[in-house]
């Protein structure tokens, strides 16, 4: 290895570092370090100022190691690491001291106690810095297609998003037809649009699509492979299929809980589910003369505790279609709290009660009594706000009921190798940060899958996934991580235990000469480094968090 | 107690959630005493045996290893094989005459900088109860 030329830089971050930690005791103080050339200090060292005097160092003093004392590496990195490689130094020769957030700001009542301690992380950052190696992040090749799983109104969209962007679609549903949980549906809130009509427009787009291939009645049998190359296994009537897809659109959906045993469901004849209102209704048959509902069934209980946000939109969609059929009709809708949210529902909650439909409020501890032998007659209620029970006359009692995740979830999470939540629900890579993608590179989500959501939001995420799974089907490429596990072959026992350690299947034994050693396919790795540090043989290091690297910056904390 | 008695910590913190989380505690102005130093690893699940035992050998106090949630991990079960790691090291600790307390597993996600600095308030004062390393004495007796 070339002698290590390290430049500091110490930045005074205005007052944030400056006005807690000595920032020229300490650049005078590197100095003298073994293998520091250089070091100054910036007032900010992110400013345009800072940046140039760091490519400029590099150049003028011939700098192989760039070592940056401020803020944080999950904010400025990749500014630091740009400013190395403009200089034509590699980006992984570059080591972040963390001497804000970590130090001046949390020891601000002791200055020469924050000084200190700066000191020491600079010096360990240092020792760090003298062995970095230059890595090279490898090219990985995206073939230009994607699969979307689940051919509802999601599904769909996601689907004709990407066909529209010109990549070819692997569109597969697991029914015959395509449309999901909306072809139950009867009228979709807030438009008063027929739900058939919206999933004939789209089956029929997606249908015709050139791009588009539909597998219907069909099975995901097996995914392996990685972002750029997925292999893809179907299961269908015909058979299997096989084919291969840059990126995957998760659109599953969800299904709506049947509330087996409660208030009478499944035994008495006039208890069906908001789902089987609908089905009802679609048909033209009437809902009855006096119909009550009740929210929240099966959700919000000690046993589910999510609220599926969508089902009090839907008992007032269908009471104030009950009531506007016939307004002589009597709806009452028992609730808990009552969810509005979004664009213009709280008004369409008003015209609920403009029309005629009447909410009462129950608490759990006392929920609605069910009256009848064969069919309800009429429904026992503590109203909460009378304080007094009522009776009420009933011939259609409708449950309002959660979605509730489907139970492929679980081989998806399998096979796709991306998280389940508590309840089942897949889980996205971060709420906030990135919404539709999960944290397997190359595969995304959108709609009830997630979490229960209406027609307009499900659409709204399959147009961002949609964006997401373009992404790298535009580019061609994607560049794997540099930050991954090396083995040392020769020092490779063949044990295994990396191989079963691992949770990417990224390592597995191969046979090399006369004996079998691990293999790290770079493409898969994550870069998290459990096998390296299970390796009884020492035979795997982690890229930029060597075992020699880290024990240097360890140990140059007594130096 | 020993009076005066600062000690030193070394802080294995992941990348994703702890290391986030100690920098929520600057960015809320929280306070804890100096005497943590932290070094990044990728995962929690990369804290090798021996980052731990060189530690101590070098004369360090006390050592927290600290990442994700079991449910949040980055790399899906990082946190489990930190456990399993930590927990064997126990046995050789307490082998080698260290104190329980000496080492401490934590999990911290990035949104609890209240809890990083509350470990690391509640670690200065244990320590500073348990005295020196027994290892410290050792190593300035050599060098």
């Amino acid at each position: 290895m070339e002698e290590p030329r390290i430049g500091v830089f110490i930045c005074h971050c205005g007052i944030n570092i400056g006005a807690y930690v000595k920032v020229p005791d300490l650049v005078d103080y590197v100095q003298e370090l073994p293998n520091v050339v250089y070091s100054e200090r910036n007032l900010f060292t992110c400013s345009e100022e800072g940046v140039s005097a760091i490519k400029k160092a590099i150049k003028e003093h011939d700098l192989n190691r760039v070592v940056v004392a401020s803020c944080t590496p999950r904010t400025h990195e990749t500014l630091f690491r740009a400013a190395c490689e403009e200089a034509g130094l590699n980006k992984y020769l570059f080591e972040f001291v963390n001497i804000r957030d970590q130090c001046s700001w949390v020891h601000m009542k002791e200055p020469e106690k924050a000084t200190e301690k700066a000191g020491d992380l600079i010096r360990m950052g240092i020792a760090k810095a003298r062995l970095l190696q230059p890595l090279e992040e490898i090219e990985i090749k995206v073939a230009p297609s994607a699969m979307v799983i689940g051919g509802g109104v999601v599904g769909m969209e996601a689907a004709l998003n990407l066909a529209k962007q010109d990549f070819d679609v692997h569109l597969v549903e697991k029914e015959p037809e395509l449309g999901g949980t909306l072809r139950s549906i009867n009228m979709l809130f807030q438009t008063n649009q027929e739900a058939a009509k919206l999933v004939k427009t789209l089956a029929e787009q997606v249908k015709s699509h050139p791009r588009i291939k539909t597998h219907l009645s069909s099975k995901i049998k097996q995914v392996t492979g990685f972002i750029g190359n997925f292999e893809v296994k179907l299961d269908n009537k015909a058979g299997e299929s096989e084919f291969s897809v840059g990126t995957i659109i998760v659109a599953v959906g969800a299904e709506s809980l049947k509330p087996e045993g409660q208030y009478g469901y499944g035994k008495l004849a006039n208890v069906v589910t908001q789902l089987e209102l609908e089905e009802k209704m679609k048909k033209g048959e009437p809902a009855g003369q006096n119909v009550v509902m009740i929210n929240c069934v099966g959700a919000r209980v000690p046993e589910r505790t999510y609220c599926s946000r969508i089902c009090c939109m839907t008992a007032i969609k269908n009471a104030s279609l009950i009531k506007e059929a016939n307004p002589k009709a009597k709806v009452w809708v028992l609730h808990r709290d009552l969810m509005t949210y979004g664009v213009d529902f709280e008004n369409h909650y008003r015209r609920a009660m403009e029309l005629g439909v009447r909410f009462i409020r129950y608490s759990l501890d006392r929920p609605p009594e069910v009256i009848g032998e064969k069919k309800v007659e009429k429904l026992k209620v503590y109203h909460e706000l009378w304080r007094r029970e009522i009776e009420l006359p009933c011939d259609t009692l409708v449950l309002t009921t959660p979605l509730i995740p489907s139970e492929d979830n679980k081989d998806i999470s399998r096979m796709l190798k991306v998280s389940m939540d508590e309840f089942g629900f897949l889980l996205e890579a971060h709420l906030k940060l990135r919404p539709v993608e999960f944290a397997m590179d190359g595969v995304y989500i959108c709609g009830s899958v997630r979490w229960p959501t209406d027609v307009t939001e499900g659409v709204s995420q399959a147009y961002a996934a949609a964006a997401k799974a373009a992404g790298p089907l535009r580019m061609g490429y994607v560049k794997a991580e540099a930050i991954n596990a090396a083995v040392d072959e020769e020092a490779c026992s063949g044990c295994g235990v990396c191989e079963l350690l691992c949770s990417f299947q990224a390592i597995e034994l191969q046979p090399k000469g006369d004996k079998r050693v691990s293999h790290v396919n770079e493409a898969l790795c994550k870069g998290c480094g459990t096998c390296s540090a299970a390796c009884p043989s020492g035979a795997i290091s982690m890229h930029h968090f060597t075992d020699e690297q880290i024990l240097a910056q360890v140990e140059a904390l007594f130096s | 107690m020993m009076a005066g008695f600062e000690p030193q910590i070394i802080a294995f913190c992941c990348n994703w959630c702890t290391y986030a989380a100690a920098d929520l505690a600057g960015t809320s102005r929280m306070h804890y005493p100096p005497n943590v130093r932290i070094v990044r690893v990728m995962c929690s699940g990369m804290v090798d045996p021996i980052y731990v035992l060189k530690a101590f050998e070098g004369g360090v106090d006390g050592i927290l290893v600290a990442g994700c949630h079991l449910t949040d991990c980055h790399y899906i079960d990082g946190p489990v094989k930190c456990d399993e790691t930590v927990n064997k090291l126990r046995e050789v600790l307490h082998v080698l005459g260290l104190e329980d307390k000496r080492l401490r597993r934590e999990m911290v996600a990035a949104s609890e900088g209240v809890l990083f600095a509350q470990v690391i308030n509640e670690m200065v004062e244990d320590l500073k109860k348990l005295g020196p390393s027994p290892f410290k004495a050792k190593t300035e007796a050599l060098a």
